[in-house]
């Protein structure tokens, strides 16, 4: 995969002057457990500014998906609000795209039909909604496999089938939760480009969820830690490296420094969260 | 499958053919030799030169027709109720709950037994043997199709929710299409109790089509002619067997 430098699609400064776009306000969501009330998500407030590129990084365990999936709106009965271009969300909306930690496309389809699927679901018929497909399927770099089905591709193509898939539908909001945690290292690395040269492409605004910090400072513009249950917010990084970027940033000092820093922030909760593991099952900490 | 050696397509087939013909073979000589009683088991050649005879005087073909209908009606009613029964038991839980451990029960009981009371009810017709096939080959289908939609992958759902599917568009663009190839499983399964009871059941009744066929030429102990009936019994089950692979492979793509 050679990434051509793409002309200066956005500036290099993060367009601090815009309204955000998406506005998370004051989130808490408990869950009942048989040991009693867990508070996976405590408090997360955030935003995320048009043509940006935010990541949320924390220990396996923190609230992550609970997040996500309370963002993309399949979650209700959460305290706080979801705010897209200040219009407040309530279930699934329209200008957000999730990608899923999971596999998640689907095998009765062809890699073509499954890009066109939420443009079958709004109505498009299908010539047109075929052409407009094949040009996401390309963007992800899988022209020539649209007639395939997804058992006869690789993991990594499969996710940028669900990729593809989600493009489709043009959010204004791209949600993604850990899309790359069944890939090993190398594809990891690889999509990571891919991603970043998309997200360039269309200017589009992405929140990534991650427990990857390789990943995340690849990645992200900006980078929220998140403690160990409950899920709070630790602390925001700005991550300062030029645009746009590639996989072949990760050997460079300021790289490095970024990786040590939101390590050492994370180190502290995931061992927390280990213990947790180690000790009686699901106990409540710090609460 | 090479265009450069075209042969390698059949040679599946070939050695089938081939280890059919061995056997045959092996069943002539042991017959021959003694080994294997003749008045038990006919010898292969004496079934093939009695095709002819059960053709021409038994009227074998429009039994074959008529056999083939009632399995035909019994096979597309069971597709067709069982899948429905299934989707609503998955669908209304209570239902489901109320009727699970029955319709399991019902798979592995010997619905052949209850013919009596089909004979009493549709008489000496083609529909008690139509409606033996039926309720045999219920049960299969109608749990295969609570276990494909139960079956769904979650995230899969979710991905429909996230694009914003009605409920009943989850249904049918997701749940479906994921449960379809167990849903196919029951069907093959169904079939196969329902062709075994619909000859099983003209057997007994001594009404119909091959399964009567069978039963006249076993009393008149003509044994190379029942075994040149079953022969017409399995080429109606292959008949069923190419007809669902065929509309599964239009219906379920490669996975
Ligand atoms: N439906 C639920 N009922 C009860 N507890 C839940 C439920 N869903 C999640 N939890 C709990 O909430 C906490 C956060 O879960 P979540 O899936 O958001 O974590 P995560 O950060 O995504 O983890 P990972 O990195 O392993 O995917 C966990 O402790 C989990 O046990
Ligand atoms: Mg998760």
């Amino acid at each position: 995969m050679a990434i051509a430098p793409e002309p200066a699609g956005r500036p290099d400064t993060a367009p601090a002057a815009q309204a955000p776009l998406l506005v998370v306000e004051d989130i808490v969501k408990r869950f009942a457990t048989p040991d009693g009330e867990l508070i996976a998500v405590d408090h997360v407030s955030f935003d995320v500014k048009p043509g940006e590129f935010v990541g949320v990084i924390g220990p396996s365990g923190c609230g992550k998906s609970t997040l996500f999936n309370i963002i993309g709106g399949l979650l209700d009965d959460y305290e706080g609000t979801v705010r897209v271009a200040g219009e407040r969300v309530r279930g699934p909306h329209p200008a957000i795209g999730m990608i899923f930690q999971e596999e998640s496309t689907f095998p009765w389809r062809s890699v073509i039909d499954n890009v066109a699927f939420p443009l079958e679901i709004a109505g498009m018929g299908r010539r047109e909604r075929h052409e407009r497909a094949r040009h996401f399927v390309k963007l992800v770099g899988l022209d020539g496999f649209e007639r395939r089905y997804p058992a006869q591709l690789s993991g990594g193509m499969r996710q940028r089938v669900s990729m593809a898939r989600t493009l489709a539908s043009e959010p204004k909001i791209l949600l993604m939760d850990e899309p790359f945690a069944s890939l090993d290292e190398q594809t990891r690395l690889l999509l990571g480009d891919k991603v970043l040269q998309i997200q360039q492409q269309l200017a589009q605004t992405t929140l990534l969820i991650t427990h990857n910090i390789t990943e995340a400072v690849q990645l992200a513009d900006r980078i929220l830690v998140m403690t160990y249950r409950p899920g709070r917010i630790k602390r925001v990084v700005d991550i300062a490296l030029p645009r746009p970027r590639s996989s072949q940033i990760v050997s460079s000092e300021a790289f490095g420094r970024h990786v040590a820093q939101i390590w050492s922030d994370l180190r502290e909760e995931a061992s927390l969260g280990l213990q947790d593991e180690d000790s009686a099952y699901g106990r409540e900490r710090r609460a | 499958m090479s265009a450069a050696n075209p042969g390698a397509r059949h040679f599946p087939l070939l050695v089938g053919m081939g280890a059919l013909s061995a056997f045959f073979a092996g069943i002539e000589i042991l017959v021959r030799i003694d080994v294997i009683n003749r008045f038990i088991v006919p010898m292969p050649s004496q079934v093939i030169a009695s095709f002819e005879r059960v053709i021409v005087e038994e009227d074998v073909v429009a039994r074959f027709w008529l056999t083939f209908q009632e399995a035909f009606i019994a096979g597309a009613m069971i597709a067709i109720v069982g899948i429905s029964l299934g989707i609503l038991l998955y669908r209304v839980e209570i239902l489901r709950r109320a009727t699970e451990t029955w319709v399991a029960a019902m798979a592995s009981a010997p619905t052949v037994l209850i013919y009596p009371l089909f004979l009493v009810i549709f008489g000496r017709s083609m529909w008690t043997i139509v409606m033996m096939g039926f309720v045999a080959g219920l049960p299969p289908v109608i749990l295969k199709t609570i276990e494909g939609l139960a079956g769904t992958r979650r995230v899969l759902i979710e991905v429909g929710r996230s694009f914003n599917l009605t409920a009943r568009q989850i249904f049918t663009k997701i749940m479906l299409p994921s449960a379809l190839p167990t849903i196919f499983v029951g069907v093959r399964l169904g079939l196969i109790f329902t062709l075994i009871n619909v000859v099983g059941v003209e057997f007994l009744i001594n009404f119909g089509g091959l399964g009567q066929l069978i039963n006249d030429l076993a009393e008149r102990y003509d044994l190379a002619g029942t075994y040149a009936s079953i022969a017409f019994v399995i080429l109606v089950s292959v008949f069923f067997f190419v007809v669902t692979e065929w509309v599964e492979k239009c219906l379920v793509p490669e996975r």
